[in-house]
């Protein structure tokens, strides 16, 4: 099970709030100080992602923020029920009002995260999509004598 | 926090102070910000970044349409800012290139290439 779980109304002003939990779980977990701005800023990038998929693909379901602590890596998944394309085209059914709009946004905020983060991995399926990503943790200077 | 925002003229140049967390939920108001000013005739913005606490890649989309708009009127879009976390995001996504970015209001003021 996950150390934190964190569901959400696909809202935008919900975002912050997933933020700071993940901020908090990560600097408790032993994430390094001068990443935390940077594991703010990637879990912000793929919520905010999140929260655009289900609301342009009017699905209530909320969006899931997995915060894992383990040994020696912390790990953040980001879950969406949106349906993607296999080819990583639109999916059917989506408004081609905004799309372009829509889509620079997206694939800047997978810059962010790619930019930010090195251990990253987008998967995509009918069901759903995440993004994983993983800082090491280091260890309390006082355990390494 | 939220988002704040205040304008000020200085001669043909309009400054924007922005100040809190400029993510998906308060990006919008940034960019009407930005719209209604391109509207009433202020083609030459500099936005004062100097009091942001965070910004993603949403309130990056509302610069680059803020730059859109006055390029639109052969206007201008410079930048104030100092914070190493803020210039991070701008360096990653390449935009460093795209904007002016200056050390003070002062020095993106008197700029004029």
């Amino acid at each position: 099970m996950a150390t934190v779980e964190l569901r959400f109304s696909a809202l935008p002003e919900h975002v912050r709030t997933a933020r700071l939990v993940a901020a908090a779980v990560a600097r408790r977990a032993g994430v390094d100080e001068a990443v935390l701005d940077e594991v703010r800023l990637a879990v912000g990038e793929a919520c905010s992602r999140a929260v655009g998929l289900h609301q342009n693909g009017g699905i209530s379901a909320p969006v899931k923020v997995l915060l894992i602590e383990e040994e020696k890596q912390f790990s953040i998944e980001v879950g969406d029920e949106a349906p993607h394309a296999a080819s990583g085209g639109r999916a059917p059914g989506d408004t081609p009002g905004d799309t372009d709009a829509e889509t620079e946004e997206d694939e800047m905020g997978l810059a962010v995260i790619s930019g930010l983060v090195d251990d990253v991995e987008v998967s995509a399926g009918e069901s759903g999509g995440s993004i994983r990503m993983r800082w090491p943790i280091v260890p309390p200077a006082g355990l390494l004598d | 926090m939220d988002l704040s925002l205040s304008t000020e003229t200085m001669g043909d140049r309009t400054i924007v102070r922005v100040g809190g967390e400029i993510d998906v939920y308060t990006a919008p108001k940034l960019r009407e910000q930005l719209v209604e000013l391109v509207n009433d005739g202020s083609f030459h913005l500099v936005v004062d970044m100097e009091g942001v606490d965070f910004l993603d890649s949403t309130g990056l989309g509302v610069l680059v349409g803020g730059l859109k708009r006055v390029r639109a009127h052969e206007g201008s879009l410079r930048l104030v800012c100092n914070q190493e976390r803020i210039l991070k995001i701008f360096r990653i996504t390449g935009l460093t290139k795209v904007f002016p970015i200056h050390t003070s209001v002062e020095e993106a003021v008197a700029a004029t290439d």
